[in-house]
């Protein structure tokens, strides 16, 4: 099989091994098919969802669940459902291009498809028994039923797995009598099946249950949450009292729920991501249009550089995002083809398949859920007034972004599960960041090489950052991990920072990796402003990584070792030719304007 | 009924337009093709068809295969099999004599065709293709109905409508009002994956002339600026009017 010739990095290590620029996926990699069911998204989206715009900012929630049977319609909500229950079975990187693409339009709908394809049915095809599967899958991919997710209480947040909701067993063995309250549940205005978490007993962990909507068995919705974003997605309290329960409705085994509940959010994270994605295209397109046309000073807002280097980061950051995303999604699918091919089940290949990038996926979560918060606010900014109007579409965009950085995980959660996951995959041996981590400690006591580096080849220059931007996170993550060991993780400020530089390695070289690669298939001239997205993006993610590895670096160490890592750090991130980044940000902003929107994809 | 539907792969009506070669080429970079949107109407029409009266429905284009994922979207849609014929569609009657073949090899008493492609606008193919078959024709159809041979065909004339009977076979130039804009199909995800196990058949094409041939291509001239007159100087109004755009 092609998947077992090359080799396949595992989740994270893009950080200790060289990738080819031609073993990543791209947009530009998409087959016709893909291009069909991204066009048909599009499609659906500006006719049922961009035109009506005004209603899903009205709270009409019957349009939200109307729209959401017609996506059923059009096999929208069955892409990652196998063929077996009533799905298309199609491949990861088609669930991202739908999740993506249908993100367009409006954050009430991406969070209600997003709900119910994600959160809502994952769980059941992931973790159900055959049972199971024959009975709610089939129903919930048509859109006949929707589903929703229960984890959060109110006294449990991000420490999910401190949930009150009681499952108790009956005398006859029977059933689970279900009994607590689940707040901030998306969809639960219309659907028909829950998936909640409740413990048994005084279990450590909590469990899974399947769970029909069904009033009259002990279960009352609270009122619609009135919200700052998202306002048609149907957000209420539900609240279970002494709901019945089949016993052949848990959901995989006893005290496997938080398991069930991280995984489903792991698939949940990279699809937010996409999710993310041509939200920011919309709002670009919609910017630029804007500034296009405004006049002031007699001229359209458009030619002002303040405007331009607002859109030209708004391009940059759209592209550098669908890269990685991506670049992972494509790496979950081959990860899954090989462990099929290896003889495990779907069921386990994709629940390993994912599991195995959770790095990647919260680096996603995060990177691009920030990216659409900032694309919004320069949005409202280029709109000036008008984008504080309600009127304008800028207005909503922004409130509906904000709630990315929290569903999911939020990004704090996120940031500190990316490098906490990491540290365990090298204590585990999965991924080798010792070796690394000790040749940079050598190469830092070392006498740093002064030969000139030939930079002439395209990307040259910028490769080498990469490989010494990395060289950072293993300076920082590394010396941090011998001073503090397992209490690493009580460091929460230091594990942001590691954080933030491990994002923006990844998110930089997703980026100049997918230029690289169509460059060798087109021309330079061909990508000139991707190549120039590329070197923008680069910049700004070393200026990140600078001031997050000092803020690391001065945290834990001092003296002699905060100097030479210091000094280390100075190195790694040095530039022998500064790229001249307003020159960079002309060209991007030039091309957008003449194209009136983001045309990269 | 059999019903073959003509497809022709259109620039997308947002393309920005160029040209290439000394004003003698479309310039293809960068354009998005569709289905030209006359064809999508009868494409629509046929696939009722399909569903309510039992019609098979095929497809056909000219063009090489980059014409493919046009031609897939109609199969996509609903469309049982298609037919591309390899060839540049260098003008009406070239394509015309190309489609009247497939016709004549396929045995289809329907025939829809859109009124005009979007792109050059020639409104010629339906009609010469009829002439070629000797076929009845209705242009401008905007309204059809089939009861076993018979057909109620409604046309577009100037200032209403005219309501025709006629008997299959039949050609068609179909638009708008076959079927609403809000009847058109997106594909649904089943459709495309099926689209992939459907018939493509690929067939060269006859050797037929060319009635016409691009010389050259001109834009529009672009817009100068709006002048704002205040409401109160009409001696100025008057003056631009006479002097700079020349209507008075």
């Amino acid at each position: 099989m092609a998947t077992e010739e090359k080799e396949l990095l595992r989740g994270g290590q893009f950080l200790v091994k060289e990738t080819k620029c031609e073993d990543v996926f791209t947009l530009e990699d998409l087959t016709e098919e893909h291009k069909m069911m991204r066009d048909s998204t599009k499609e659906f989206v500006d006719r049922e969802l961009w035109a009506h715009w005004e209603r899903f900012e009205k709270k009409d929630y019957a349009y939200t669940e109307e729209t959401m049977r017609k996506a059923g319609e059009l096999g929208l909500l069955s892409i990652a459902v196998p063929q077996a229950y009533g799905g298309m079975g199609m491949g990861f990187v088609s669930t991202m291009l739908v999740c993506d693409y249908i993100s367009g339009a409006t954050g009430s709908f991406s969070t209600a498809f997003g709900a119910h394809t994600g959160i809502g049915t994952m769980p059941i095809t992931l973790y159900g028994t055959e049972e199971q599967k024959q009975k709610y899958v089939p129903k919930l991919a048509s859109g006949e039923w929707f589903g929703a997710y229960c984890l959060t209480e109110p006294g449990a947040g991000s420490d999910a797995n401190s949930g009150k909701t009681k499952a108790v067993l009956s005398e006859d063995g029977k059933h689970y009598s279900i009994s607590g309250q689940k707040m901030w549940i998306s969809n639960a205005g219309f659907c028909s099946v829950f998936i909640v978490f409740a413990r048994i007993e005084d279990d450590k962990n909590i469990t899974g249950f399947i769970v029909e909507n069904d009033p009259s068995n002990g279960i009352t919705l609270g009122d619609e949450e009135k919200k700052l974003g998202i306002h048609s997605s149907s957000t209420r309290q539900v609240f279970f009292n002494e709901t019945k329960v089949p016993v052949e409705n848990m959901l995989s085994t006893r005290g496997n729920g938080f398991k069930i509940a991280m995984n489903a959010l792991n698939v949940g994270r990279i699809k937010l991501a996409a999710a993310c994605l041509d939200a920011q295209r919309r709002v670009i397109g919609e910017a630029t249009n804007y500034a296009n046309e405004r006049l002031q000073f007699k001229t359209p807002i458009m030619n002002f550089g303040a405007i331009k280097a607002k859109i030209a980061n708004m391009a940059t950051n759209c592209y550098a995002g669908e890269s990685a995303s991506y670049r992972a999604a494509k790496n979950i699918e081959d990860r899954i083809a090989l462990r099929e091919a290896a003889g495990n089940t779907h069921q386990e290949a994709e629940l390993k398949g994912v599991e195995e990038y959770a790095i990647e996926c919260s680096i996603l979560k995060v990177a691009v859920s920030e990216d659409v918060q900032n694309c919004t606010d320069e949005g409202i900014q280029i709109f000036g007034g008008m984008g504080f109007s309600a009127d304008t579409p800028m207005e909503s965009a922004w409130r509906d972004a904000r709630i990315s950085r929290i569903y999911e995980g939020t990004n704090e959660i996120n940031r500190m599960l990316a490098v906490g996951m990491l540290v365990k995959k090298a204590m585990k041996g999965h991924v080798d960041l010792l070796g690394p981590a000790t040749a940079v400690g050598e190469e830092l006591m070392g006498i740093p090489s002064f030969d000139a580096p030939d930079f002439s080849e395209l990307f040259a220059e910028e490769k080498d950052l990469i490989k010494r931007l990395k060289k950072v996170f293993l300076m920082v993550a590394g010396s941090a991990v011998q001073k503090f060991g397992p209490e690493l993780e009580n460091h929460q400020q230091l594990m942001l920072s590691a954080s933030d530089i491990l994002i923006e390695i990844y998110m930089a070289e997703s980026t100049i990796l997918r230029t690289e690669k169509n460059v060798k298939r087109s021309s330079e001239d061909a990508q000139a402003i991707q190549i120039a997205m590329s070197k923008l993006y680069l910049y700004t993610a070393v200026d990140t990584i600078v001031q997050k590895g000092k803020e690391a670096v001065v945290s834990f160490a001092e003296g002699d070792e905060q100097r030479m890592m210091l000094m280390g750090l100075k190195r790694f991130t040095k530039y022998t030719n500064q790229p001249n980044v307003v020159a960079l940000r002309t060209q991007i902003a030039d091309k957008v304007a003449a194209d009136n929107g983001y045309t990269f994809s | 009924m059999k019903i073959l539907v003509c497809i022709s792969n259109v620039p997308d009506t947002t393309s920005k337009i160029n040209f290439t070669d000394g004003d003698t080429k479309f310039d293809t970079n960068g354009v998005q093709f569709v289905i030209n949107p006359n064809d999508e109407f009868g494409l629509t029409r046929a696939m009722w068809f399909k569903e309510k009266q039992g019609a098979t429905v095929h497809v056909v284009s000219v063009g090489g295969p980059t014409i493919d994922p046009t031609i897939r979207k109609a199969l996509a849609i609903g469309a049982d099999e298609a037919i591309r014929i390899n060839a540049e569609p260098t003008d009406g009657f070239f394509v015309a004599q190309q489609l009247a073949e497939v016709v004549k090899n396929g045995d289809y008493n329907l025939v829809i065709a859109g009124r005009e492609s979007i792109d050059y606008n020639g409104g010629m193919v339906p009609g010469i293709l009829a002439a070629l078959l000797d076929m009845n024709f209705v242009n401008t159809c905007i309204s059809l109905e089939i009861d076993g041979e018979n057909a109620t065909a409604q046309r577009e004339i100037d200032g209403g409508k005219e309501t025709l009977s006629t008997s299959l076979p039949l050609v068609i130039g179909g638009q708008k009002g076959l079927v609403q804009e809000s009847d058109l199909k997106i594909p649904n995800m089943r459709g495309i994956m099926m689209a992939r196990q459907k018939k493509l058949t690929v067939v060269e094409p006859v050797d037929a002339l060319n009635a016409t041939q691009e010389t050259k291509f001109e834009k529009p001239a672009a817009k100068g600026a709006v002048k704002l007159v205040d409401a109160s100087n009409v001696d100025e109004l008057i003056s631009l009017l006479h002097n700079e755009a020349k209507v008075i």
